[in-house]
Formats: structure tokens, sequence, C-alpha cells
């Protein structure tokens, strides 16, 4: 490679500008270290008490082709000096390894006229004329499209410290972003000599070379540098950060589970991969079976033996298990089952967010079986939900489902660090003798629930069968103890939904518009609610936890808007489309669940990105349902 | 006891079981069905053996024979079509104290659970392992089974079956890690129950095969060998599964044959000429899952804690 970069003039560096929040990404081609660098960004952010939330920007293959749209790698970081629910907007600052990555970027609508878009401009000496012309090409366009475009010259910079640039470049741009977000350097060589300890000493010296080039680039070189000061009081209150599937699989080690039965699949495999690293020293075991039917066999094996069992798996996974999610609940067997949701259906989007298996886990059984459904809305609940999920599993016999995304099961924030409770843990198996009269689904008439016996307790011996069968779990088919059966199963969730507090709104309890959501999309959905209210929007949400049972009050808070409405990142036909009619319309799945539940006509709005939905989108969507309430148009008819 | 330390641990008092202890409900199978043998054969294991009902689980999947667990009265786990595999690992997973039997048959195993099986002769976690092979789906009603010979005439395959059925003694020879398998035939209770028995003593998962007639769709199939025994070869070996010498005069048909010898076990259980019986295949040394999946079972809830405290502390920041 030649040296014809004109050299960057030194520029008068000013004092850092406060920022209340910034949006930074960084991408290359996949297996350049973009991920690694934004996690590292984000960890230190994290540790000087901003509040985060970032995104990973995944590619579909492992290495696809380099310098293509499609095969951005990297990390989306929003940082602020207050809580950060969500991915934001629009990015402030992105660095991109080349310019052809930056295009996926820009086709997700990831920049805005004015982001300043760093890009190496190292590919402007490439030997291949065809690069070069590329570059030129996509520059030309990105200042036409009013990004503040400037070069880097990244490759060059590396070469003076590093063989392969490849791996090398990321930490250069690492010191040049904590340059700019005037992070301070000597703590940041502290996390890579942590960082890269395993590696060696030379790995140590080399990367905390490149990080101070970096660094001291971006001092004499970068105009516009900021301060995103960190939270008021931060440091005072433990933390911890950690993405959403990490969030699992401590709560699962938390929740006293020992065994997790898993098929790999994305995105739920990395909870297993921290698992299998981790669980050795709690005493659990990752169990990788042959395939998703066989990983929820072993785990209902597990916990019918006496230890509840958690599989975790996403979609196509959860199409596999549902006939032994039926067998649990007919035979009541504790299990946790999470489910990682990503785009469906079929193969779908392996690696983007939706919250496509609501209904699918409700429903996706041969007939009717009741089952507990939940989904954590935060990273801390992914943590929390897990112990809760174990409990009930035992407390009511049964499956229970806990529903995650890939947008929280990649995502990193941090949250106030868990106090550890040794009641979380499962108490050690009862081994007493079984009371000899008591039948293994003595049902308590009055709310269906009954204890079980565990192999070892004499007496209690008895044959679990996912065919119809009475108390003494005897074969029957007799329509009236069928019916009993039905009805003792069903009535756990009913036992369980009067346990459970009504949602409260966000924003008022009563006004024109109700938003209810779930799942990852929280901090979203209530950062546009509070710019709509800052303007008078008078717009509420509610986020449900709950879907089986139902959270209790959905009706009684619903009257108090004129009208309810879902925003789901799930498929809905949008009203006005050809040949879409009041009659023919297909609403999303928790549109239609409240409908069903509350007979409210409530609305929807939904899409289907493959990236989380950005706060001002769905400002811009709510407005101009306000703006058709104020002429009276489409309100609710509860 | 799972979870607590070795000297918290409460021994059951020793209980003497009668063999009528291990009756569970009355077999509903058709009289002449050939799984009353297995049945009989497990239950007076038990009883010889004296092992806790308590501590005793049958897992099945679904099929004439899956209904086994019903007519144990020990534990029992009357699961999926094809499923009884990755359930009998889960039970035997973090429970090393319980004896774990897993009953299937030539539909359950050889067609929907396939997989499951050459996965879980692999794993070779401590379980008996019966599959009731009478080359037809019975429950059902008379369809053709992997194991229905060539021209077999069912109500799928009115005018005979097409491919030639497989093997279960060849394909479970094949199995990386498989540890043990044997065949009999329901029509020599001691001999099913010889092979039963060293099944139960093998650590590792035991797989035998049982030549089972099902009196409505399948006894004609072996209506050679039960009238000609010289179609039977049984297989000895000091290490093999014997019979009493006046039940083996009965045999006239006999091979030496050292269970230890993989190719040569193949090489018989591939015969088309005879039906083997007896031990084809044991190793003792073969990785057992269980030492993998047992791990950290003794730990206390207070060692516990402290890991799980130390593990979430790595991410404090």
């Amino acid at each position: 490679m030649q040296a014809t970069i004109p050299e960057a003039a030194p520029v008068t560096v000013q004092s850092a500008k406060n920022v209340d929040e910034h949006i930074i990404e960084i991408v290359s081609d996949s297996g350049e270290g973009a991920q690694t660098c934004g996690q590292l960004f984000a960890d230190l952010c994290a540790r000087n008490g901003n509040g985060i939330w970032t995104v990973e920007i995944i590619p579909a293959e492992i290495e696809p082709p380099k310098r293509s749209r499609a095969g951005a790698s990297g990390n989306r970081i929003r940082i602020g000096s207050h809580a950060i629910t969500n991915a934001g907007d629009c990015a402030d600052i992105v660095v991109a390894f080349n310019e052809q990555v930056l295009y996926s970027r820009i086709d997700s609508g990831a920049l805005r006229p004015g982001t300043i878009v760093y890009v190496d401009g190292s590919w402007l000496a490439d030997s291949d004329e065809r690069v070069v012309e590329q570059y030129r090409a996509a520059i030309a366009d990105f200042r036409a499209r009013g990004y503040q475009v400037i070069p880097l010259p990244i490759v060059e910079e590396c070469l003076r410290y590093a063989d392969d640039v490849r791996k090398g470049k990321n930490i250069w741009v690492l010191g040049l972003l904590c340059a700019i977000y005037d992070l301070e350097e000597a703590r940041v060589q502290e996390s890579i000599a942590k960082k890269f300890g395993k590696k060696g000493p030379d790995a140590v010296k080399k990367n905390a070379q490149l990080f101070t080039a970096g660094y001291q680039w971006a001092l004499k070189h970068v105009e516009q540098r900021f301060h995103v000061a960190p939270i008021a009081g931060a440091g005072t209150r433990a933390q911890v950060v950690m993405n959403g599937n990490q969030a699992i699989a401590l709560g699962i080690m938390s929740a006293g589970i020992e065994v997790c039965s898993m098929y790999p699949i994305t995105p739920a495999t990395s909870a297993s991969h921290f698992l299998a690293a981790a669980f050795e020293q709690t005493g659990g075991i990752v169990h990788q079976a042959e395939d998703e039917i066989a990983a929820i066999g072993f785990a209902i094996g597990c916990s019918y033996a006496g230890k509840t069992a958690v599989t975790i798996t996403s979609g196509p996974g959860l199409a596999l298990k549902t006939e032994f999610i039926g067998y649990a609940v007919m035979a009541e067997v504790p299990l946790v089952i999470v489910v990682v949701q990503r785009g469906g259906p079929s193969t779908g989007l392996p690696t983007k967010v939706e919250q496509g298996d609501l209904l699918a886990a409700l429903h996706a059984s041969p007939g009717d079986a009741p089952k507990i459904v939940m989904a954590p809305a935060t990273i801390e609940e992914c943590f929390h939900f897990m112990i809760t999920a174990r409990k009930l599993a035992e407390e009511f016999r049964g499956p229970v489902m806990v529903l995650s995304d890939a947008n929280l099961a990649t995502g990193q924030q941090p949250f106030a660090k868990p106090e550890f409770d040794p009641n979380w843990l499962a108490a050690p198996l009862d081994m007493s003798p079984w009371e000899h009269e008591t039948p293994p689904f003595a049902w308590d008439p009055e709310t269906g629930l009954s204890r079980r016996p565990i192999p070892g307790q004499r007496g209690g011996e008895y044959v679990l069968t996912g065919l119809a069968h009475d108390e003494h779990s005897h074969v029957a088919y007799e329509s009236s103890i069928n019916q009993r059966a039905m009805k003792m199963r069903s009535r756990k969730l009913a036992v369980l939904q009067s346990a459970l507090r009504p949602p409260v709104a966000h924003g008022g309890d009563e006004g024109d518009l109700l938003v209810v959501g779930w799942g990852s999309t929280l901090g979203t959905i209530e950062e546009a609610v509070d710019r709509l209210r800052t303007e008078g929007g008078k717009v509420s949400s509610v986020h449900l936890r709950f879907f089986s049972p139902m959270e209790p009050g959905l009706k009684a808070i619903f009257r108090r808007f004129r009208k309810v409405m879902t925003v789901e990142v799930n498929y809905s036909d949008d009203a006005g489309d050809p040949w879409i009619t009041e009659d023919s319309r297909r609403y999303s799945p928790l549109a239609q669940m409240l409908r069903s539940h509350t007979l409210t006509d409530v609305d929807c709005w939904s899409r289907v990105p493959g990236s989380p939905i950005p706060p001002e989108m769905i400002v811009t969507e709510l407005r101009k349902v306000l703006d058709g309430m104020g002429r009276g148009e489409d309100v609710c008819r509860g | 006891m799972q979870g607590l330390k070795k000297e918290w641990e409460i021994e059951p008092h020793e209980q003497h079981h009668e063999k009528a202890d291990y009756a569970g409900a009355m077999p509903r199978w058709c009289p002449g069905c050939g799984d009353h043998s297995a049945l009989n054969a497990v239950k007076r294991l038990c009883y010889e053996k004296q092992l806790p009902p308590e501590r005793t689980v049958v897992v099945s999947g679904i099929g004439c024979s899956s209904r086994f667990p019903h007519y144990m009265k020990t534990y029992g786990f009357h699961g999926l079509h094809g499923r009884a595999f990755p359930v009998a690992c889960g039970v035997k997973s973090r429970r090393p104290d319980l004896h774990v039997f897993m009953v299937t048959g030539d539909g359950d195993c050889c067609a929907i659970g396939a997989g499951h099986w050459i996965h879980a002769l692999r794993y070779n976690m401590d379980i008996t392992v019966i599959l009731l092979d009478n080359n037809v789906y019975g429950l059902t009603k008379n369809q053709t089974s992997p194991t229905t010979r060539l021209g077999e005439h069912t109500n799928t395959h009115p005018r005979g079956a097409i491919i030639p059925p497989l093997s279960p003694l060849t394909v479970a020879l094949g199995v990386a890690n498989t540890s043990f398998v044997a065949q009999t035939v329901d029509w020599n209770p001691a001999h099913v129950f010889n092979c039963i028995e060293a099944a139960h003593a093998h650590r590792g998962t035991s797989f035998v095969r049982i030549l089972q007639r099902c009196p409505h769709f399948s006894a004609h199939v072996f209506d050679a060998p039960v009238h000609d025994p010289s179609l039977l070869l049984m297989l000895e070996h000091e290490n093999g599964v014997g019979l009493e010498p006046d039940k083996l005069k009965k045999l006239p048909n006999r091979m030496g044959h050292d269970p230890a010898n993989l190719e040569e076990a193949r090489a018989i259980a591939a015969r088309e000429d005879v039906y083997p019986i007896g031990l084809l295949y044991r190793n003792e040394h073969a990785a057992c899952y269980d030492d993998f999946t047992s791990h950290g079972l003794s730990m206390t809830q207070l060692e516990k804690q402290t890991a799980i405290r130390a593990a979430i502390d790595k991410f404090a920041i």
C-alpha cells in the first residue's frame, strides 16, 4: 500500500463540549473487532458512571465477504448523563472501518444529516483501482447526504505497532473514541491490561500502544470532542453491567437451577455459552442435546426426578418443542422454558429482533394447554424473572415460558447489583416418605394446586403420563374425569392472576391514547410517550410482563382512555392498504390477545425492521394517531 | 440425598420387598403378547436384586410396549412417541441413585426416535434399555415399522413392505461409544431374564433387543425360529450371557463369541441366516456421560451461595 493519504493537519483542539447524551456506532467487516471495541467502550462508559444501552450489529454469516454492505459487524452505544433505556434514534458519531459497511447502517436509517462519520481513508491508497473508485464515490455520496465526513489514517497508524492490522484497528479506534469522549486514558489502560492480560504481556503492550496512538491522534486532529457527564450520584450504588443473555444465565444459577438443556440456536446460544463456562463453579451443567426435542425431553426428565431444569431456545426451537410443552402441562412437570425471540416465520431473521413468538408460546400445543407465560422488559428483569420462573414452575406445577428477544439478549445495560438471597435457591430434595393415601395429583378442588411425589419418596410411586388421567395418574378416558382434570389445570392460572397486581400506567391514569407494549420496547415506548407529553399529548403507556395469566385490571385501565393501541416489533396489516378492510385486517399478536381478552377495540402499530424501533419513529406514528383523534377519527369502541 | 453433604444423608430403612410389591396395574396387553415375558423378567430382577421401588424409574415412549411402566409399581414415566431416550437421560442426569429402565418398541426407537436412540447410545448413561421389537406397529393397528421384513403385508403396505428392514443390532453396534448390545427372544423367558440381569449389572447404556411376537399382527414372522431352535444362534462366552445347562440343551446352534470383540459382534449382527441371541458386545470402559451430568451434586447450599455471589460480582462496575 502506498502512503498517498495526505497527513491530516493538526487542528486547534477545543475543550470537550458538554452533551446530555450521544449515540455512537462502530462498524467494520466481520472479524475486525468492531464489536469488541464497542463492548469495551460501552463498558468504560458504564464504569465512568454513564447510562448506557448497546445494540449489536451482527451479520448473518460468520465472515461475510469483505467490504460488503450486508457484512456490517459492530455495535451501537447510546450513552447519557441519565439512565438510558433504549437504542435511541440516529447516531451522532459513526466510525466505519470501510465505507461499504456504512451503507447497511444508512439503509437502516441509523444516520442523519450532520452525523459525524469517521471512515478509514486508507482505502484511497488501495492497490485495487475499483476499491479506490468505490471509496471516492461513497465519500462524495456521504457528503451529499449531509454527513460530516472525516477520513482517518487507521491502517497507516496501526502498521506502526501491529503486523496484522485487521486485529489492531479496533483498539486504535477505541483510543480515538476515548479521546473524543474525554475518558481518562490511565483508567482505560487498566481495562486493556485486564482484557488482554490472558494473551500475555506482548498483547497487552501492543494494544496499549495502539490505544495510545489512537488517543493521541484524536487529541491532535479531532476538532469536536464531547463530554457526557456521569449520572448524578453514580458510584454510590453497587452496579453490574451485562447483556440480557448473561442476565438470564446468572438468573438461572441464582434460582438454584442445576441443569440447562439446550440445542444451539441464535440468538439464545450465548446464554448457554456463558453458563457452559461458569455453571461448573456453582454446581450446574449445560447439556447440549442432539436436537431441540431432546433438549426439552432431557429437561423434563430431570425436572420429573426433582430438579427443575431450564431449556433455552428461539422461535424455530420452540416450534419443535411444542409436543413436550403440552406434555409438561398435561403431566404437570415444573419446567422453565426461555425463548429468546428472533425474526420469523421459519428461519426468518436469525440475528434480528422481533416479538413474534407470543402467540406460539401461548397456543402452540395440541388441545388446551394452559401454562404460565411471562416476558422481562429490561436486562435486570431477565435476571430476576428466572428466579420467579422457577418458583412459579414448582408452585404451580407446570411449565413457565419466559420470552426474551434479540434486543435484550445482546444489549448491555447497567443495573443495581442483585443482592443474592439464599431463598432464591431450590430447597434440597425432600426424600421423606410420601403419605400413602395422597394421590400424585391431589388437586385442591378450589385451586387446582397439588404436590408431586419425587422418585426416592417411598410410597409415592406413580406413573406420569401424557394421557388423560385421574388424580392417581391412572389413564382415564371417562368424560367426567377429563373435564375435571382440564378444569384443575386451568384453575391454577386464575389463582396466579389473583396474586398479580394490575399494571401501572406510565404518564397518567387517563387521557386520549394508551399505548400497550411488552418486552424490550419498554424504554423506547416510554421515551416516546415522554416526548409527546412534553408537547401536550395526552398519551400514556402500560407495559405487560404476564400474558398467561393476563395481568389483571386491564379493561378498567383501558376504559380511561379514548383509544388503546399496541406498539410491537411484529407484523400487522396497515389499515388502508390494498385489500385491507376492518374485516380482513390482521392485527399484531398482543393486539389480538388484548382484543379478545378485554373486548376493547385495541388498535396496533407494529413494524418488523429487524432492528429496535427508534423512539422518534413511534413519536411520529403516535402523533398522527393523536392528530386523527383531534379530528374525531378512529377512537375505541370498547 | 441430593444437594446435601454425605454426613447429613438419611439412609432409607432397609425394607424387604415381595415380588408382588413390584406389580402395578393389571397388564392390558393381548393374551400371547411377547411383552409379558419382558415384564416378568424385569419384575423378577427387581425382586431378586431387591431394588427399592421408590428408587426405580421405568421410562417409556408411546406404543404397546410403552405401556410397560403402568404395569410396574415403581416410579414411571410414560412419555411421548419416540422421546423416551432423552427423558431417561434427564431422569438419570442428577439422580445417580436411581435405577433407570427404559422400554421402547421398534416404531418408538427405530423410526420416530431413531435420532435420540443413536445419541443416547453415545451418551452411554447408566440406563437399561429394552427394545420390544415385534416388527410392526401394533397399537395403531398393523403398519410397517423399520424392522418389518421385506414383503410383509401391512395396512400401510398392503402389497408388501418395499424396503429391506434395518437391523437394530447393526445400527447399535455402529454407534461410537456403544457399550452393551444383547439380543434375546420372548419365547425363552430364562434367556430374557439373564440378558436383562446382565444389562442391569452393566454400567452404561445397555441395549437389549427382544424379538417379540405380536399375536395379532406379527406372530407368524417368528414361526420359523420358534419351531426350529437351530435358527437361533446362541452366543457363548465366560463373559457373555449364559443359560442353565438344561435350557441350553434345547439350543443346538451355538458359537463361542467374546463380547469384547466388536468386529466379530458386527459380523454376527449382520447375519441374515440365523437369529443370534446372547451378548454381542460389552465395553466396561466406554465413557459415561453421567460422570459429567452429576457434576456439582456434592456441593453444599453454602458453597453454592458463595459461588453465585462471586459469579455476580464478576459483572460489577
